[in-house]
């Protein structure tokens, strides 16, 4: 069966498809599409192929664009992405997340989630987080208070973990009609010192689920990458042999539990570019207890880029492909986890996100 | 000040709208030029919505007022969404300069 391995980047400037077969060595690239629209956010439903790009315009507002035909053709829809009449009005959509009961997500700015029944036509908004006690205590990060990342239990879709910049990790097991937050044993170094481990108002910069253990995460955080083997309720640091504690994504393995892929920057007050100005991707393959960096065909000088918070992504074939987008808009791809890397395209408008998908037929 | 107009729209006569391209690109098959029965903005946004489903989203926020980047000019002069709308009259619906 012939697999076709698509990749979606969303930039500040729209949205481009890239496509390849499973070996991965040449790619075509179309667009922007989505009408030039800041594109925060992309997604393919594996289910259905069909693409989900969400954003926001300055002129138009936010909306979730959607193609039923790999990006040709699209429509777009805000209804109900809304706090209702009168209230403050939505910036952006953030985050996209399908789940496997069909259910579609939305996170957005300001940081609420909402959910979509009917392939993103409609939208409800979930109050829970609204009405959260702890609501009136978060405070927007640099980039304002988004939900910049939703991850719903594959095996079972009322359990989500999302990410709240600057409020952490919150948690629902009734499809996110409620939430704990889940952040302990994660820093805050930017906190008064007796103040490091609050219960919630960690900067969570992205989560990502492990396969095949319904409790595994991992977090890239503003101070620190972290391990959780408890759905979130505690975190490790897993910083050990990492050049930094600052990164913006992180990317697991299709398969494998304890691999797990970083593009840690060079700091948070030190220009947040490549370390030494020379690119590498960290891979763990024992769950963050040892790092190994990565630079076969990564620029080994002057790599004064970053890579934004949703900017890299893995694919599911069984040797795993790994890409990441830069600031600069270069997208890197590598079809044998990350031991050497190629450039997909160049001079793109900054990436905000990558994903993938392989639809077979 | 701006006046309300009878939310029954009973007085309104038809206005002409011009839509700033990137607006109509986002509804296949919204002209650039048309015509709309509406006694004041708010209406004629109504009628533009209902004849293109989501285009008020995009022209209007949740306050709800005209979106901070985008205009509606009527007469000559920005206006909001109560301003009444005289029959003939020439409504401009614009997006504002941005940068980046």
């Amino acid at each position: 069966m012939a697999e076709n391995v698509v990749v979606l980047v969303g930039t500040k400037k729209g949205l481009f498809v890239a496509e390849s077969g499973a070996a991965r060595k040449s790619w075509s690239l179309r667009g922007p599409y989505c009408e030039h629209w800041p594109i925060n956010h992309a997604i393919i439903d594996p289910k259905t192929g069909t693409i989900y790009a969400g954003g926001g315009s300055e002129w138009f507002g936010p909306a979730v664009w959607k193609s039923t035909d790999l990006g040709r053709t699209w429509t777009h829809s805000s209804q109900g992405l809304t706090f209702g009449e009168g209230t403050e009005p939505i910036g952006a959509v953030w985050s996209l997340e399908a789940a496997s009961d069909g259910s579609l997500y939305a996170g957005v700015i300001p940081a609420a989630l909402f959910r979509s029944t009917d392939g993103g036509e409609t939208w409800t908004h979930l109050d829970g987080l609204q009405k959260h006690p702890s609501r009136p205590e978060w405070n927007p990060g640099g980039a304002g208070l988004t939900l910049h990342h939703i991850v719903v239990d594959p095996d079972n879709p009322q359990r989500m973990w999302i990410a709240i910049s600057s409020a952490g990790v919150f948690y629902s097991e009734d499809g996110g009609q409620s939430w704990e937050p889940r952040n302990r044993g994660v820093r805050a170094d930017f906190n008064p010192e007796d103040q490091r481990y609050p219960e919630y108002g960690q900067c969570a910069h992205s989560i990502a689920k492990a396969p095949g253990m319904p409790d595994r995460l991992y977090q890239q955080n503003h101070c620190g990458m972290y391990r959780s083997d408890d759905a979130g309720r505690t975190w490790q640091s897993i910083e050990d042999g990492l050049p930094s504690t600052f990164g913006f994504p992180s990317a697991t393995h299709p398969t494998d539990p304890d691999t797990v892929f970083l593009l840690p920057l060079n700091g948070d007050s030190k220009g947040r570019y490549m370390p030494d100005a020379k690119a590498a991707v960290y891979r763990s393959r024992d769950g963050g207890r040892t790092w190994q960096d990565l630079r076969n065909g990564l620029p080994q000088e002057n790599a004064y880029f970053g890579v934004l918070r949703q900017a890299m992504a893995t694919d599911s074939l069984a040797t795993a492909g790994v890409y990441f987008g830069t600031s600069g808009g270069a997208l890197f791809a590598s079809n044998d986890e990350a031991e050497s890397w190629s450039v997909m395209a160049e001079h793109l408008p900054a990436i905000l996100s990558v994903e993938t998908a392989v639809l077979r037929g | 000040m701006d006046q309300r107009v009878d939310s029954s729209n009973a007085n309104a006569g038809e206005v002409n709208v011009t839509l700033a391209a990137p607006l109509a690109d986002l509804f296949p098959g919204a002209p650039r030029k048309l015509q709309v029965v509406a006694g004041d903005v708010n209406h004629m946004v109504d009628a533009l919505d209902e004849r293109w489903p989501g285009m008020r989203d995009r022209i209007c926020d949740s306050t709800p007022k005209i979106r901070k980047h985008m205009n509606v000019f009527v007469e000559g002069r920005r206006a909001k969404l109560e301003t009444p709308l005289k029959p003939g009259a020439d409504v401009y619906v614009l997006t504002a300069i941005s940068g980046g």
